[in-house]
């Protein structure tokens, strides 16, 4: 499966894209979305909440399931994906460019927690198994 | 992200039984999921997808997973009749078929099931997958008291193929050639056999369609031949989208040994009034009914699922229910629900379904929700 190597991951299968501007983009992987399968339902946090990491802050439902989704670094809630609201399976269309919401980091360790392209490639490999 | 609502086993795999169908389903690159220990097909692309083909054309179901079981003997009858819930006297016409649910003393729902009457010594039942041993053990052990003779044989030898949707029945006419003849005039919940092929006019989407049973050997090449004539492979995830939006109840989630059939929207398949007894009757007989299934039909946005809670107001008093199975509906564009609710509730009544920290405002309405591709809402 192709991971892009220009986000981060998380092992619950967030996916973080660090902007020039210092905010934080996420949405949940291509992996994530294939689970899960058609999506009819997208709950996210709203602009302001400040988020620790891996707090349950947003929640994807697909036809069959509802999964939540964790902060992969602590932040606030800056911007929300207005498009998922009326067409949540935008994320399973591509779900690396359909992100959840952004933050403004508030905590720059978190970042280094992180796993790049070639650890979540690992950790996809290992729960294969 | 964590999986909340599922009842599918994701990522352990433990020895999984397989249908005869499997490998065809990999083939077709399903993603196939632990279904109580069977390795079965959730979608194979998109469960949407597949939802409104059975809706608008038709879908193919591989349902070899639940169990066809014969019995034979001159004691047929007069067993099943004291067995089942229903009443099999209700079977004059060879080939008819009944739904029903077989009961334990207390009035539990031990499985529901089909049964078809094919001769007067000779009964066909098809069970669920997860109770199939469950079943052939009660069975067996209520034979020995009741038919001792009687021969009880569990039929793994055969594969079951569902066909739904309104276009279902003529791609099944263009691949069993000849069979138009004999099947053109079933009626529904009626079967005829044509060939190594029990054809029923029966099935589990709310669409016209056949349940058709044959020997596994050639359950492969019928797939693709149905395939080929263009009818989609569905998966489990579709198959419950459209049981939901047709209100047929699932067991193990609108009703188990702990609930009874009258609460859980089957009474019109339990034969009170005969003299005839049968096993839970004397249980129902007694049991106070409080509670009833009823459908609801999500106001705000959300995804309504089974286990929520329900918090009814009647009579200024607050009471309380819980959602059995609840999901998307594909064909309304909106979350429903089945959900057992005090006996006060009724069609009209708005209600509020607890889903995660908030409150969410939810109609109660009678179902089915859709039947033959269109909606009764």
């Amino acid at each position: 499966m192709d991971i892009p190597t220009n986000l981060k991951y998380t092992k619950s299968h967030e996916w973080v894209r660090l902007e020039d501007d210092g905010t934080a983009t996420i949405g949940i992987t291509r992996h994530a979305q294939e689970l899960l399968g058609d999506m009819v339902f997208v709950e996210i946090p709203q602009v302001g909440r400040k988020l620790k990491q891996r707090e349950e802050c947003a929640v994807v439902e697909s036809v069959k399931a509802a999964a939540d989704v964790y902060a992969p670094i602590s932040g606030e809630v800056i911007a929300i994906n207005p498009e998922l609201e009326s067409a949540p399976e935008k994320v399973n269309e591509d779900a690396f460019s359909a992100w959840l919401f952004k933050l403004k980091p508030t905590n720059a360790a978190d970042l280094d927690g992180l796993l790049d392209a070639a650890g979540y490639q690992k950790v996809l490999e290992s729960e294969a198994h | 992200m964590r999986y909340g609502f599922t009842f599918f086993n994701f990522g352990i795999t433990p020895v999984l039984k397989t249908t005869p169908l499997n490998q065809t389903h990999r083939d077709m690159n399903a993603k196939m999921v632990d279904f109580g220990g069977w390795d079965m097909p959730l979608h194979y692309g998109s469960q949407l997808d597949e939802h409104h083909k059975v809706r608008s054309d038709a879908g193919m179901f591989d349902v070899s997973h639940m169990l066809a079981v014969d019995i034979k003997g001159e004691t047929a009858r007069a067993f099943l009749r004291q067995l089942f819930a229903n009443n099999v006297d209700k079977l004059t016409q060879p080939g008819k078929a009944l739904y029903s649910c077989m009961l334990n003393p207390q009035g539990g729902v031990i499985d529901d099931l089909i049964v078809y009457f094919l001769t007067e010594s000779w009964f066909r039942v098809v069970v669920n997958a997860g109770t199939a041993d469950k079943d052939m053990a009660w069975m067996q052990a209520r034979r020995d008291e009741l038919a001792p003779g009687l021969e009880i044989t569990p039929r793994r030898d055969l594969a079951m193929i569902a066909v739904q949707g309104p276009n279902a029945r003529t791609k099944v006419w263009q691949v069993i050639a000849g069979s138009q003849a004999v099947t053109e005039s079933l009626k529904l919940f009626h079967a005829a056999t044509f060939n190594e092929y029990f054809i029923a006019r029966t099935g589990y989407t709310g669409e016209d369609g056949f349940e058709i049973i044959l020997p596994a050997t050639g359950a492969a090449d019928f797939w693709n031949a149905l395939h080929a004539a263009g009818v989609a492979p569905a998966g489990l995830g579709a198959r419950d989208t459209l049981r939901l939006e047709a209100g047929m109840n699932l067991y193990g989630q609108d009703m188990d040994e702990t609930t009874n059939p009258l609460e859980s929207g089957l009474a019109w398949t339990v034969d009170l009034k005969s003299e005839r007894d049968f096993i839970g009757k004397q249980a129902l007989l007694q049991i106070p009914v409080k509670q009833q299934l009823i459908g609801l039909l999500l106001l705000d946005r959300g995804v309504l699922r089974s286990h929520q809670k329900v918090i009814a107001r009647h009579d200024d008093k607050e009471t309380a229910g819980e959602i059995t199975s609840g999901g998307f509906s594909p064909t309304l564009n909106q979350s429903i629900a089945l959900a057992r609710l005090p006996s006060q509730v009724s069609a009209g009544d708005e209600v509020q379904v607890v889903v995660r920290d908030k409150m969410l405002r939810a109609k109660v309405v009678k179902y089915p929700f859709v039947r033959n591709g269109k909606s009764l809402i």
